[in-house]
């Protein structure tokens, strides 16, 4: 009796919790169904849906070329994180070196800056170098941002590797860079591709340094582009809630195909 | 890239095992270059210039002159500045204390037995986890909306009275812009905690039982002082994003009303782009990153104490 009460009540606490995530979504989705001109949408699934909005948002904020220009920088910062921390994360996890310690800790100290350190010393050297408005001005900074991470993460992966493998791999006559190509990287492709994932999706989320480094609206980020949509058309809640899917969309399908690797990602990286 | 190789070559001329070792260890180094190029270039650098910033008085154009301390001084007495790191703080509540402890009890009803939708569960409460911020913000700001959801909801249920336009409200808009903290964290503690559960050993609620504990004195006894590694990464996680939020906070609020929901990186942009005190606001991002770090270095030897 009593163990039939806990589990009902267990059940309706997950439920709760479930339909505290899953309401702010269908809200989302219904405002963006409704006529354009509604001003207040209600919580009820529109009796005509109208997917035009979306057609209109796309083209109203120039999602096109938002969307484009996340791909960009998205598409240039995965690869160049990734050989940068499989590199150092191979060295850090499986040679000696000097300073190894104070590397490392060197190395972490980033997991902590904020980005509100650094943005302003960016903004004035990137204006002073022409960088300003370009992909380049988003791509460099946030290839040094994600490299604590990624070190972590690599070198993580590489001491977990056997030392017996690395010495046969060299007795075999396989100098270091040989072996991390050709036997470690294939072995590492688990632990690689969630890191792509994951700066990918920071790529694709980042605000703030897309906000300042990027000053001409045409050429921002999807993120940075809706920021500025909210402020022009803020009141028009259909158009915004539209604009709003099209940003999340690439990484709502991203994470739902590759949900395990996501969570282990972020709940190992953190744990780790 | 000099190395005393002479010194250590065999009668042979062949490198010996020890010398090898001491190349080895110098060439190392050499893997790590590309990734201290970006990471030295552009976020130490700018970092330490930032610091270097804090001490000019300079509006981002002109001519900069040498402040001293004065923006430090100010960053402890300017109102708007106090008042943006008290937010700061305050919104450790609502991104670190409130997501832990909801964590923590999803967790435990999720590991108490297994259920089928468990992993759907799961899915979904993370998914906030992996949204832009500003999509967030977007969202809610029109769940907040004077004509919002929530208070359609609220007018339905006959509490038209306490429906309001929740943003724009002196008193209640610091505690709404939070509440979007804890609903975009409190899946990753949740998931954080589930690790650190399904590793405690079973026998330890074998015997918690046999001693006639409840679920809620197995809870108390058991489960929350076998996770308190995962509750020390939890919390040291969710606060840096408490400290550095920003991308919420510019959306929904923009620091307003007044300045109650202003935060140090939304302020650090404002005195930047609209006052053009930018010594003040490296001033300001120094002592950020400062907090942050004591913070992370406190809880991290708490953390160390309890292993």
């Amino acid at each position: 009796m009593r163990s039939a009460g806990s589990r009902i009540l267990s059940a309706a606490f997950l439920l709760v919790a479930v339909l505290s995530v899953i309401v702010p979504f269908f809200a989302l989705v219904s405002a963006a169904l409704q006529p354009a001109d509604t001003l207040a949408p209600t919580l009820t699934w529109p009796t005509d849906p109208q997917w035009s909005n979306f057609a209109t948002a796309w083209s109203m904020a120039g999602f096109g070329s938002l969307l484009a220009s996340s791909a960009i920088i998205a598409l240039v910062v995965v690869p160049v994180s990734v050989v940068c921390a499989t590199l150092a994360g191979y060295a850090m996890g499986t040679m000696r070196m000097p300073a190894k310690g104070f590397l490392f800790a060197f190395f972490l100290a980033g997991l902590t800056l904020p980005y509100e350190a650094i943005v302003i010393p960016l903004y004035f050297a990137m204006r002073s170098t022409g960088l300003i408005d370009t992909y380049w001005a988003v791509i460099l900074p946030l290839a040094g941002a994600f490299m604590p991470f990624g070190i972590f993460w690599m070198r993580t992966h590489f001491e977990s590797v056997p030392t017996e493998l690395i010495e046969a791999a060299q007795l075999d006559g396989a100098g270091r860079f040989r072996t991390l190509v050709q036997i470690l990287v294939p072995g590492a492709k688990p632990a690689i591709i969630t890191y792509a994932l994951l700066t990918f999706m920071w790529a694709w989320n980042q605000f703030l340094l897309a906000l300042i480094l990027i000053r001409d609206p045409s050429r921002r980020t999807a993120p940075s582009g809706l920021g500025t949509f909210v402020q022009q058309y803020g009141e028009n809640i259909p158009l915004l809630a539209a604009g709003t899917i099209i940003v999340i969309a690439p990484i709502v399908i991203l994470y739902f195909i590759f949900q395990r690797k996501f969570v282990a990602g972020l709940v190992q990286g953190a744990l780790k | 890239m000099t190395e005393p190789l002479t010194r250590t070559r065999g009668e042979s001329g062949r490198v010996t095992g020890s010398s090898r070792r001491t190349r080895r260890g110098w060439s190392s180094l050499l893997y790590l270059v590309p990734a201290f190029v970006f990471y030295g270039t552009f976020t130490i650098a700018p970092w330490v210039q930032s610091v270097w910033l804090s001490f000019w008085e300079w509006d981002g154009i002109g001519a900069a002159t040498w402040a001293g301390f004065e923006n430090y001084i100010k960053v402890a007495t300017d109102e708007r500045l106090v008042v943006a790191l008290r937010n700061g703080l305050g919104f450790i509540v609502f991104y670190t204390v409130f997501p832990v402890i909801l964590g923590l009890l999803v967790a435990a009803v999720i590991a108490a037995r297994p259920r089928r939708g468990s992993g759907f569960v799961r899915t979904v409460l993370f998914l906030p986890q992996i949204l832009p911020l500003v999509a967030v913000g977007v969202v809610w700001r029109y769940l907040y909306a004077a004509d919002g959801p929530i208070n359609q909801v609220l007018r339905a249920v006959g509490l038209g009275d306490v429906a309001r336009a929740w943003l724009g409200d002196f008193t209640w808009a610091y505690p709404a812009v939070g509440v979007i903290g804890t609903w975009v964290t409190t899946g990753l503690c949740m998931m954080l905690l589930l690790a650190g559960i399904q590793k405690i050993d079973p026998s330890l609620y074998e015997a918690a039982r046999l001693d006639r504990c409840g679920p809620v004195r197995q809870f108390w006894h058991v489960t929350v002082p076998g996770v308190r590694a995962e509750i020390v990464v939890a919390v040291t996680v969710t606060l840096i994003s408490a400290l550095a939020s920003f991308d919420i906070v510019y959306v929904t609020t923009g620091g307003g009303p007044g300045y109650q929901t202003i935060v140090p990186g939304v302020l650090i942009y404002k005195l930047v782009f609209t006052s053009n005190e930018v010594g003040l606001a490296c001033a300001l991002a120094t002592v950020l990153s400062a907090i942050i770090l004591v913070f992370v270095a406190v809880i991290g030897r708490i953390g160390r104490r309890g292993a």
